[in-house]
């Protein structure tokens, strides 16, 4: 295989135009478990699929929604120990700029700040990319919500609703069919949407969901088990409704 | 934190700290006890001493520990000399004010008999110090937070 001989030194390009290690880096990704980002008009709702922990471990301590500053939330999939570096380095940037510049960071310069990290690990000899895509929601100053996504290559861009990690292209595709402008104008609505993106890949029941809330001039908010559990409840009523209707037409 | 000392210092350095605090505050999701910055602040100034260019501010840090359930007041000078007082003044009117509190401080004053203790400290520099220092910004730090409070002006204060 071609492809064998250009994949140990990440600075060398393969004959036909490919990084492979970048490319071997998305692959991690999509081994990841599933995070979904919606952005609403008063809200931003960051949920991730929790993989099932073993009966010895303490469940608190996986956590993969983070908070870089008072506005922003990062949610992520693929290598945890790689996200750890990032969020470190992403919340004392966060707190430099405010030193500097008196103002707190917008979404767009933090997301860019991280893709530029994300990028010069593609570029450099012995080190590898990082492992994760991030959904790095929040508000910027002037109140405007925002979602963006940062791939291992470096690039990002800003979304109206994205999933990243395992069966992201389902997720992605629901989105895409029942995203619009209504369907998101209040809370309770993009919350109900993420929940019912992340239900098309995810095993039923609040237990396997985190959502956490971003709404602005306010600390974020992660909804607890059992509202979660209700949106649920609410969730698979419409769709067996939905389903009724399709079987009485 | 209230500081004072070399213009553009006192600005660096206090904002410096605040904003190392916050980033404790986000990495670890929890806050730093009123000792704990404290600490690190002393830490700071230490540091800055023997560098190049040491930082010239004196401050008096004040908190509510929540979990000693009790407010704390530090007094911290340039040489990085730290210690937890119940009252503490900087600058030239402190050979006055410390007189003053001496005499008049009690451990179990409410808020109202502070404010007043206050009064007296700047009535006492507006009376017996050359340098007009006419108004004076009061903050109240308790369990809830950080609250104004209506500030002093000394030539309303009876001498």
């Amino acid at each position: 295989m071609g492809s064998a001989k250009y994949d140990r030194a990440i600075t060398v390009f393969s004959p036909d135009g490919h990084l492979f290690q970048v490319e071997y880096a998305q692959e991690a990704v999509k081994k990841g478990s599933t995070a979904v980002g919606v952005r609403g008009k008063t809200c931003v709702v960051l949920g991730v699929e929790k993989k099932s922990v073993a009966k010895l471990q303490e469940e608190r301590t996986v956590r993969k929604i983070c908070l870089l500053d008072n506005h922003v939330v990062m949610a992520f999939a693929g290598l945890t120990a790689d996200a750890r570096i990032l969020i470190n380095r992403a919340r004392v940037e966060c707190q430099s700029h405010k030193l500097t510049v008196e103002d707190p960071v917008t979404l767009e310069y933090i997301t860019r700040y991280i893709a530029e990290l994300k990028q010069r690990y593609t570029q450099s000899n012995g080190r590898r990319p990082f492992g994760i895509s991030c959904l790095i929601g929040g508000f910027d100053f002037d109140g405007t919500p925002r979602l963006y996504q940062t791939e291992p290559s470096g690039t990002f861009h800003e979304w109206k609703a994205n999933a990243t990690g395992r069966s992201a292209k389902t997720v992605r595709e629901f989105l895409e069919k029942y995203y619009s402008p209504e369907e998101t104008d209040t809370e309770e609505k993009t919350v109900k949407l993420a929940i019912r993106a992340l239900l098309e890949v995810v095993q039923s029941g609040g237990k396997n969901l985190e959502l956490a809330i971003m709404r602005h001039g306010q600390p974020l908010q992660m909804m607890d088990v059992e509202r979660i559990d209700e949106y649920v409840k609410e969730v698979e009523k419409e769709k067996e409704e939905e389903a009724e209707k399709k079987k009485k037409k | 934190m209230a500081v004072c000392g070399e213009s553009g210092d006192t600005t660096q350095f206090s904002e410096y700290i605040a904003k190392n605090v916050h980033l404790y505050k986000m990495k670890n999701d929890y806050e730093l006890s009123p000792r704990a910055s404290a600490n690190f602040t002393r830490r700071m100034l230490a540091d800055s001493l023997r560098s190049r260019e040491r930082y010239n501010v004196n401050l008096l840090m004040a908190g509510y520990d929540e979990v000693e359930k009790k407010a704390e007041l530090y007094y911290m000078d340039y040489l990085a000399s730290m210690m937890e007082l119940p009252y503490c003044a900087h600058g030239y009117g402190s050979y006055f004010v410390l007189g003053c509190l001496d005499a008049y401080y009690k451990p179990d004053m409410s808020v109202a008999n502070g404010y007043e203790l206050l009064k007296r400290c700047i009535a006492e520099i507006s009376k017996r110090f050359s340098i007009n220092l006419p108004t004076f910004s009061v903050k109240l730090i308790d369990k809830d937070g950080i609250h104004d409070q209506e500030p002093i002006h000394a030539r309303q204060l009876v001498i």
